[in-house]
């Protein structure tokens, strides 16, 4: 036997610990990045443009004040106006519009303001704080063909922008918008003095771009050279226009020539995209499949509430985020030690209540907790009504890393499945190194030797179940992330999980992780051809055959477990 | 000599069997030739109700077969229910004619209105009803045959045979919600008119496909009867309580396995075809996993193992479903989540097992020697032999074989 | 032996006894009954439970109003569990043992097709409040909620000359009401001139969660340098993985606009905003909607449900005219006979609440307005877009093959599928 490595009793408090530490890492390491970004993104321009704030401050105020009134038409003349102005406030105000947290009241001389994160206002003219009654400042409402104009402006006023991301963000709206003439001055101009590479490189394309559709045959070809490297989709688009309309054949070739290898490097990123998708998809499946392979496989228990542990976990993240909805950001650190002691707490009545009288009888298992099941369901109806719970998505959780235009990884994904490895390994840890580990071995193995040196059977019992219901809560603190909260939410993953479980074979954590992320990659690679419905179907079916094949999963056991 | 054998040495059966009887000579009298307005009228209403009970009780018959006697476990018995009852939906459907809501005279609406513009080869042949008949019977014969040769034959058993029975109906659920199947996507198959020229809303079509239900449910328990209480049946039964050794006996246990596995499957194709045409609709909703499971609890409120408890079951848990939807919407998951428990924590044999126990105390008075009426399920007995340990013990936490492998989770 | 005999045959009894009380419950004489049909358990209930409430809340106004027929009315509130053949069999409870004058209920399409052949057997009454694929048009149901024409079409006009929407993605969930809405909007768009490969058709399983590489497919399709927008009849549960994903792709309203026809109000309150701002739904109501009808319903619901969070939705509107339109017809008819009411309801008007007044058509639907909002971040809608004048729900597309020459009149033809070309009444009727 090994050594036992920590005092009994601890376990729960370490794997706690371990788990909210790590997660928290990230929550903090990420903050750090958003906050950096929250601060540009404020769009605090110092213009270079000093601007005559003597001349045009009357009407700077009688625009601003235009801008929240009358129809939205109007309203976006009044803001082109606005930005022809070349105050330094204007990129500020024009940005809160835009992003719907610009506020005024319903006078003939309205109050402007600008709300921050924190809710507070600013006086947008004067930029004194607004202090007392603000119930009369109501948002100013916009749509979404104003969104857009006002998009594009402001991507003109950021070109100037200190910050070189956000010089970066205006180039390519502006590459998206269309380059004209107007533009491709402004353009050019930049090009000279830019210190930035990315930016510079962007404008490179934005003016190849342009010089696409000119007439002399040299510069058309100079910018299919320029462009060919590039992956955005506009260049795409306009390159196969220029390969199929124009009139020139070199430039034809030359630009089917560039299409030709911008495709084959498109190809390779959306394998490696696709590769994402399903490892994303796995590691859904690896967190719900990850508690029910210690309940069943370990314990021999058919948990069919499983799912609905899983529910509470969601549920919990919802409480949580409604205890402090100021911290956000935070939420899922508290939400995800909050669940696992709840949904464990849970699991471990359920153990004590029901499945203890059932050991050694898998299939009554099944019938009574799909009881359960029906139980906790409904009494998630009745408690927190048969709607769906809104979670939030922390800052942090919400966009997705940009590796090229054609390649990014979504954010929330990619925690996901960080933190289902993270998981999995502390999972292994727990049962490899832990005291409680070696006891649930040593139970599951031989539960009368085991009594007999003194192991508490049933306490490990209760402890094992609570355990693999703790983790079930986890995810559905990262479920609730990705769906809706509601009474339906397990049921929707019960039956992935138990075949995940039975792929991968049954008391083997390496065959839950391998199944998980191999059923996963394969139902994402089946999409395209397939379709989502029928991806799935094959996949149960292929899932069907091979359980024909090897009826205990990719890992069997092996010795005299397998001549049962 | 034989219905001795199948019928007068099982008194719980006669019983239940004179009930459904009495049922089927009462309810039509009451429903037809009493007048509305008597107290003893009995509604339409009730005659459908009653008819789809009967047909949930051949249902759960099929499942206790298998599972009351054999062991087996199906959480997917709902599939072969479902595609009997699209079996007979087809033909509903095309006796339908050019009655439906586009006046096709071979094409159902749903296909009129996706721009469907022949009838595709499956839909074939089901304007006859000998055809149909047929289809019903080998068509879920068919893949349990397939299904069952191919899990028997690898010996996949116990729990890992439920969880892919599970995926075998998940896997049809998804397939007849895609509306390229042409089998009416989530809608399913409805708004029938006429059965064999009869037209479905009459009650006297209504009387006679509950009279159907009646009569098949009971020749299907003579027909379990004389299966288990045959040769075949003691294998059987053998084969619940020690697979193993029974295969070391030298019997086929997989051919046993399966032949009850596909017979049970017919059964249950049969139930859906008369559940059909009483309740009007057929949906890819009834190939659902959690319906399926729901049936096992039918035969597990009733008892397990004796065949009347099947049919008792599943007119006691219909019947509350009814009530407690009616009166208190609310608390039906509550209850029905409840009964899961209690039946498998305090009534391992069901309701029949109280009535038995009751019996027992009764006869310890009178100390009467009654020879045991039912084949012990020991399933839910106490584990006391290793030998005795049925095949769904086998990754019992007690079982150190299995543990054994479970030593080194890595 | 004897006593488990006894027993058994006591237990019997029981049921026996029990389904024949239950069968004979007789309606009371002094009130009317109504009928409540919505799911409380199950899939559906998210959605259904709500509409249960609001009937509840406009019996009880009724009531406070002195009733109807001068007799109270009373709701008979049954659970269809979210199961199609019990919503069948409820309907059937309802009509023979309850004898309710009417019924408000169902949600999806399979329930109503599932109560449709008994109410049409037992010649009741329904009123169906929820948008629906058409192509359906029974004497004995009332479709309050919108037709396609009264919600998709106008929805496609409004991206394509307001937005200047050249490329579109019909997504949706695999089931009949996207499959008919998607082939209606096919056809329309096609007539409109858009060629084929500026569509494309994509359908999802029930509850998908996975929406990664759809979101990505769109993406790259909305980037072929035309304007894009994607016309969602995604249903329910996906909606909120959907959307998610959009928002973590980076894929806005301003690129790529998505058009809900099934997210309102109540959907939105159970999801996170943030990614949807500025993203649109076509429905006949918004709670933003400003009127005094419509202030007071809020008001009163609000206190009724006695919650001043919830929201009010657009099947909830049409339950509110429904129920109105039914009370109207019942006072002019003086009677609850259902041949009497559906002959009397045709031609009445009852308020709706935004601002106008619904009336009720030959072929059994209403007329109503488009409105077509975007989603801001309270889970609101601001009206982009309105139509001048009501609609008329048409029960036959008028795109579809299969329905274009069909006219459905139930005063003049008496007849809801009549063939304008052969002259005929088509279907059950003809018999």
């Amino acid at each position: 036997m090994r050594n036992v490595l920590k005092p009994s009793g601890h376990w729960l408090l370490h794997v706690i610990v371990v788990l909210s530490f790590c997660f928290s890492a990230t929550v903090f390491s990420q903050e750090a990045e958003t906050s950096a970004e929250a601060g540009t993104t404020s769009a605090e321009t110092i213009s270079a443009n000093v601007s005559n704030e003597a001349n045009s401050q009357p009407e700077f105020d009688s625009l601003v004040k235009e801008l929240t009134q009358g129809s939205l038409p109007a309203r976006a003349q009044t803001a082109k106006k606005l930005a022809a102005l070349k105050d330094e406030r204007v990129a500020k105000i024009i940005g809160a519009l835009q992003q719907g947290t610009l506020y005024a009241t319903k006078d003939e001389n309205p109050l402007v303001a600008i709300a921050d994160e924190a809710g507070n206002y600013t006086n947008a003219i004067s930029g004194e704080k607004i202090i007392g009654d603000t119930e009369e400042l109501k948002r100013v409402p916009i749509n979404n063909s104003m969104r857009s104009q006002l998009r594009t402006l402001l991507a003109q006023l950021n070109l100037t922008h200190q910050d070189a991301t956000i010089r970066l963000d205006a180039v390519n709206r502006m590459i998206a918008d269309g380059i004209d003439e107007d533009s491709i001055s402004l353009l050019q101009e930049l090009q000279k003095s830019e210190a930035n590479d990315g930016v510079r490189k962007a404008i490179d394309s934005a003016v190849a771009l342009f010089n696409l559709h000119s007439n002399d045959q040299q510069l058309r070809l100079g910018a299919i050279e320029v462009l060919k490297d590039s992956l955005q989709q506009e260049v795409r688009t306009a390159l196969s226009e220029v390969a199929s309309n124009d009139t020139d054949e070199k430039v034809k070739i030359h630009a089917q020539l560039a299409i030709k290898a911008i495709d084959s490097s498109i190809a390779k990123y959306r394998f490696a995209e696709n590769i994402f998708f399903g490892l994303s998809l796995g590691s859904v499946l690896l967190l719900s499949a990850i508690g029910l392979s210690i309940t069943f496989g370990v314990m021999g228990v058919i948990n069919m509430a499983h799912g609905e542990l899983m529910m509470i976990g969601a549920y919990v993240t919802w409480v949580v985020q409604q205890v402090f909805p100021n911290q956000i950001a935070y939420s899922l650190a508290i939400a995800i030690p909050a669940a696992f002691i709840v949904a464990g707490l849970v699991g471990i009545a359920i153990e004590r209540g029901v499945i203890r009288f059932l050991y050694g009888r898998p299939l009554e298992t099944l019938l009574a907790t799909f009881g359960i099941s029906l139980i906790l369901q409904q009494a998630a109806r009745s408690i927190f009504s048969p709607l769906n719970r809104a979670v939030e998505l922390p800052v942090w959780m919400s966009g997705s890393l940009q590796i090229n235009p054609v390649f990014s990884i979504t954010y929330n994904r990619l925690y996901i499945l960080i933190f289902g490895l993270l998981v999995f390994f502390a999972l292994l840890v727990i049962l490899k190194k832990t005291t409680l580990g070696l006891k649930v071995r040593a139970v599951s193995q031989n539960r009368a030797m085991a009594r007999a040196v003194g192991v508490r059977a049933n306490w490990v019992d209760a402890m094992t179940f609570g355990l693999g219901s703790g983790i079930a809560g986890i995810a559905g603190v990262a479920l609730s992330q990705l769906t809706n909260v509601g009474p339906n939410l397990g049921q929707a993953y019960i039956i992935d999980s138990f075949m995940v479980v039975v792929f991968g074979g049954v008391g083997n954590l390496w065959g839950t992780l391998v199944g998980a992320m191999g059923l996963g990659i394969i139902n994402k690679f089946l999409e395209p051809y397939a379709g989502a419905v029928l991806a799935k179907v094959l996949v149960l079916v292929l899932l069907i055959l091979f359980i024909q094949k090897r009826p205990k999963g990719i890992f069997p056991q092996k010795g005299r477990a397998a001549a049962d | 000599m034989l219905t001795q054998r199948l019928l007068l040495s099982d008194r719980g059966g006669m019983i239940v069997l004179g009930l459904v009887l009495v049922t089927m000579i009462l309810v039509p009298i009451c429903n037809l030739l009493v007048p509305e307005t008597s107290a003893l009228h009995i509604s339409t209403f009730t005659v459908t109700l009653l008819g789809k009970f009967l047909c949930y009780a051949l249902l759960a018959l099929s499942i206790d077969l298998i599972w009351g006697y054999c062991g087996i476990l199906s959480l997917g018995h709902g599939a072969f229910f479902a595609l009997g009852g699209y079996a007979m939906g087809m033909y509903l459907m095309r006796q339908i004619g050019p009655r439906g809501q586009y006046g096709d005279p071979i094409l159902p609406d749903f296909m009129v209105f996706l721009n469907w513009k022949e009838l595709p080869w499956y839909w074939q042949g089901f304007d006859m009803f000998w055809f149909a008949l047929l289809m019903i019977i080998v068509v879920p014969g068919i893949l349990a045959f397939i299904f069952g040769w191919l899990a028997f034959r690898s010996r996949v058993t116990g729990v890992y045979f439920s969880i892919i029975t599970q995926a075998l109906t998940y896997a049809l659920l998804l397939a007849f919600f895609r509306n390229e199947m042409g089998f009416g996507g989530n809608n399913g198959l409805t708004d029938f008119k006429d059965i064999l020229g009869f037209p479905i809303a009459a009650s006297g079509t209504r009387i006679s496909l509950f009279l159907a239900s009646g009569f098949m449910l009971i020749i299907a328990y003579i027909a379990c009867r004389y299966i288990v209480t045959s040769r075949m049946g003691k294998v059987i039964v053998s084969i619940r309580d020690a697979e193993t050794r029974t295969r070391f006996c030298g019997y086929k246990v997989e051919s046993y396995k399966l032949w009850l596995f596909v017979f049970s499957a017919i059964l249950a194709g049969i139930a859906g075809a008369l559940y059909v045409p009483q309740v009007g609709i057929i949906n890819p909703g009834e190939f659902s996993p959690l319906n399926s499971i729901e049936l096992v609890v039918w035969v597990a409120t009733g008892g397990r193992g004796t065949l009347f408890g099947a049919i008792v079951g599943a007119f006691t848990v219909n019947y509350g479903k009814t009530v407690f939807t009616s009166y208190s919407p609310e608390t039906w998951l509550f209850a029905l989540g409840a009964l899961f428990v209690i039946v498998t924590l305090v009534l391992p044999k069901g309701l029949v097992g109280l009535f038995n126990r009751t019996k027992k105390v009764a006869s310890k008075n009178s100390s009467s020697n009654t020879p045991p009426e039912n084949p012990v399920p020991t399933t839910d007995a106490p584990i006391k032999f290793a030998v005795n340990k049925s095949t769904e013990n086998s990754i019992s936490a007690e079982n150190p074989v299995i543990a054994a492998a479970v030593k080194e989770p890595v | 032996m004897k006593l488990k005999k006894i027993a058994k045959h006591v237990g019997a009894l029981g049921i026996a006894c029990g389904l024949t009380i239950a069968s004979f419950s007789a309606a009371a004489a002094d009130t009317i009954k109504v009928g409540v049909l919505h799911s409380l358990s199950g899939t559906m209930a998210i959605s259904e439970t709500t509409l249960k409430d609001t009937m509840l809340m406009l019996i009880e106004e009724q009531n406070k109003k002195g009733g109807l027929l001068g007799k109270k009315l009373e709701a008979v509130v049954v659970d269809p569990a979210s199961n199609w053949p019990l919503f069948a069999e409820k309907t059937r409870e309802l009509l023979t043992k309850d004898k309710v004058a009417a019924i408000f209920g169902c949600w999806t399409s399979v329930s109503r097709k599932s109560v449709l052949p008994v109410i049409e057997e037992l010649n009741g009454v329904l009123f169906y409040p929820v948008q629906y694929e058409g192509e359906e048009s029974s004497r004995n149901v009332f479709y309050t909620g919108a037709a396609p024409n009264q919600q998709a079409i106008p929805a496609v006009d409004y991206l394509m000359n307001e937005v200047k929407v050249k490329r579109w993605v019909l997504a949706g969930t695999d089931y009949v009401y996207p499959r008919t809405t998607n082939k209606i909007l096919e056809a329309y768009l096609k007539a409109k001139g858009v060629k084929q490969e500026d569509i494309m058709i994509n359908y999802t399983p029930f509850g998908h969660s996975d929406w990664q590489n759809i979101v990505s497919d769109i993406k790259r399709f909305g980037s072929a340098g035309k304007k894009t927008a994607v016309v969602s009849t995604i249903n329910g549960d996906a909606n909120v993985p959907f959307y998610r994903e959009l928002g973590n792709q980076k894929v806005t309203a301003e690129d790529i606009p998505v058009v809900a026809f099934s997210v309102g109000e109540e959907e939105l309150s159970g999801i996170d905003t943030k990614p949807l701002v500025g993203h649109l739904a076509a429905w006949n109501y918004f709670m933003s909607e400003e009127n005094a009808a419509n202030a007071a319903f809020i008001k009163q619901w609000k206190a009724f449900i006695k919650n001043p969070k919830r929201v009010t939705n657009d099947p909830m509107e049409a339950h509110y005219i429904g129920f109105n339109m039914w009370v109207k017809a019942v006072q002019k008819a003086g009677t609850t006979d259902t041949d009497k009411v559906v002959d009397a309801i045709i031609g009445i008007e009852a308020p709706n609440l935004t601002g106008g007044v619904s009336k009720m058509l030959p072929n059994h639907h209403i007329t109503k307005p488009v409105l077509i909002g975007e989603i801001q971040e309270d889970g609101q809608f601001l009206t982009v877009s309105k139509t001048d004048n009501l609609v008329p729900g048409d029960a036959w597309s008028d795109y579809l093959e299969g329905s274009k020459d069909l006219e459905s009149d139930w005063i003049k033809l008496k007849c809801g599928n009549y063939n304008t070309k052969t002259k005929k009444c088509l279907g059950a009727a003809a018999q």
